[in-house]
């Protein structure tokens, strides 16, 4: 049964549950049975909580059995990224600085997955502090992607994405600050979701950049994404930027497969040089089937978005090195050098270099310099207005289209050690995906194909305007059907067989 | 190339609290000359009529009733403090001795 089950859809692992035909604690005693198998090569995982996951599916069970309503996703698996607090469970955010901390509390993502009875596997690997595209700033060792383990799985949240192309889980969560979520699925060929900025409630989600940071759902299918948005979407009062308006139907617009009349946008700036051949062309392979399926694209220009990597690192790391001052050794975290001679400061300050990473460090100097007296006009206020000004793009693009559309990444996954050298080289990584996190409004990634030159998943990026994320699950879902019709499967039913151990 | 010196990084490393080694110091010093030389492209973009965004969507200030409600136990708040004593987080002398 396990190899069968664990490669099915979460929607399909609901049927199977709801029938009776799997118990939950089947279900996932597969999903760890898998892990055991591939996890040593893929290190998706920094921590299985397998008691506690499996108390969670026999609770699940006996609902079930009782004849109690459930909802439908109770019982099917999912992995957690490890930047969001999980009351007990190690919540360490890919950094040595908070080696061995157990929440005493759940996030609200967390709060809202158990009430739906969605089985919590473990913890996720990533960049520590979710900076990063490629999980190679984890202080825990880097996640290899399923689809060659010689390459990265993307980042932040490549753990979350690695487990869902590896069959480890169907379900994970991801946060995305300027792409983290969807640069992931792009380059491993699954399905990422980046709701509206205020409709996921970040308490409990370890802060990286306040005005950026939004958790979001992740799976390897379009419909199955939509199942736990729905699950993880809401107002929160504990979060003092969470809207509180309904929001919309995600799972209804997924399953409309109809995009006639809709006008979708491709943005002109995101295209051209610096794109890889084989991106460009599946691209425009997945605009054809859109236009096939009765939409109109049209071409539109977001002249701001030139400057949106630039004005992302400022703002992110102005906010982080606020943000992270709050890992000051003295009440919670890792504390070193407190011998009794030292000062709080001295031992502060011991404490942070060794228990933040390169990049995090670079981060916080660099945000500290933007803010800084006499710098801060220059840089954090410009990027500020360099804000406005993409949040006016999308203003105006949104007055001639329903959504925007872009490949998601410029290139497919590139090789662990590529360019974890070279900052700036990581950071075009994220040219895509930056200006939606600066605007605040919807974007996803979902797999349009495998590159030529390569074989590696490509990602098709849709952009909703804020509050009307449904629209990216109707053409999402439309496009998904499509392209596995002309396929003949789901791409990630071509990932290639992992070693089992 | 936006010149920022080592003295200038070590300065910005002692805001931060964080400790750094003259290796450290030097590689930071010439990164950050790099980053700075490509954010810089912000400057002159948007005129003086166009204000700045510190938030993607307007929002202002939520206030709630101002009642208890549920909050961690002390044991919960303690429980990952690196050093307590009885109800306390312990921490190392915040005064110099001069």
């Amino acid at each position: 049964m396990s190899t069968e089950i664990i490669h099915q859809t979460a929607a399909q692992m609901s049927a199977e549950l709801a029938s009776g035909n799997v118990t939950a604690v089947e279900l996932a005693s597969a999903h760890y049975d898998r892990i055991s198998a591939v996890d040593g090569d893929v290190h998706a995982f920094l921590h299985l909580d397998r008691e506690g996951a499996l108390a969670q599916a026999a609770g699940v069970d006996v609902l079930r059995k009782a004849g109690e309503k459930v909802h439908p996703l109770a019982g099917v698996p999912l992995a957690l990224k490890d930047v969001l607090t999980q009351k007990g469970v190690p919540t360490t955010c890919g950094s040595k600085m908070l080696e061995g901390w157990r929440p005493p509390y759940d996030s609200t993502v967390v709060t809202n997955l158990k009430k739906a009875g969605i089985v919590i596997l473990g913890k996720t690997n990533m960049d520590e502090f979710a900076m990063g595209s490629s999980t190679e700033n984890s202080a825990y060792g880097t996640t290899r992607n399923p689809w060659d383990l010689s390459r990265i799985p993307g980042g932040s949240g490549g753990g979350s994405s690695a487990a869902l192309a590896a069959f480890e889980a169907p379900l994970a969560i991801g946060t995305d600050t300027g792409g983290s979520i969807r640069q992931p699925a792009a380059v491993t060929g699954t399905v990422g979701v980046k709701p509206t900025y205020g409709t996921v409630s970040r308490y409990g989600l370890v802060a990286f950049s306040s005005s950026l940071d939004q958790a979001g759902p992740c799976a390897r299918t379009v419909l199955d994404t939509a199942m736990l948005h729905e699950v993880i979407a809401g107002y929160d009062p504990k979060d003092s930027t969470s809207i509180n308006a309904p929001v919309g139907k995600m799972v209804e617009a997924a399953k409309k497969l109809d995009v006639k009349g809709m006008k979708i946008g491709v943005v002109k700036e995101l295209a051209g040089d610096g794109y890889q051949a084989g991106v460009t062309i599946r691209f425009n392979e997945a605009l054809e089937a859109l236009v096939s399926a009765g939409a109109e694209i049209i071409e539109v220009s977001a002249p701001s978005f030139e400057y949106a990597l630039a004005a992302y690192y400022l703002i992110a790391p102005a906010e982080a090195s606020s943000n992270l001052a709050r890992f000051d050794s003295m009440r919670y975290g890792i504390r070193i050098g407190d011998d009794g001679s030292r000062s709080a400061e001295e031992v502060m300050k011991m404490t942070r270099e060794v228990g933040f990473g390169k990049e995090v460090k670079r981060r916080i100097i660099l945000g500290t310099y933007a803010l800084s007296s006499g710098y801060y006009d220059a840089y954090y206020g410009s990027a500020q207005k360099v804000r406005t000004l993409i949040k006016r793009d999308y203003e105006a693009a949104f007055t001639k289209v329903d959504v925007l559309v872009s490949p998601t990444c410029p290139t497919t996954a590139f090789k662990i050690g590529e360019k974890s050298e070279d900052p700036l080289a990581m950071y075009l990584n994220d040219v895509c995906t930056i200006p939606i996190n600066l605007a605040g409004i919807g974007g996803m990634s979902l797999p349009c194909g495998l590159a030529p030159e390569d074989g590696l998943p490509v990602g098709f990026q849709i952009m909703s305007p804020a509050m009307k994320d449904e629209l990216m699950y109707q053409v999402s879902g439309t496009l998904e059907a499509a392209l596995q019709s002309s396929w003949g499967k789901p791409l990630y039913a071509s990932a290639p067989e992992l070693s089992v151990r | 190339m936006a010149a920022i010196s080592r003295e200038e990084v070590a300065h910005l490393a002692r805001l931060s609290r964080i400790e750094m080694t003259d290796t450290e110091l030097d590689h930071l010093a010439s990164e950050m000359g790099l980053i700075l030389d490509s954010v810089s492209k912000v400057q002159g973009v948007a005129g003086d009529d166009i204000p700045p965004s510190s938030h993607a969507i307007s929002m202002q200030n939520v206030m709630r009733p101002d009642v208890v409600v549920a909050s961690l136990t002390t044991e919960e708040t303690l429980s990952g403090a690196p050093a307590r004593e009885d109800d306390r987080f312990k921490v190392p002398q915040i005064l110099g001795e001069e």
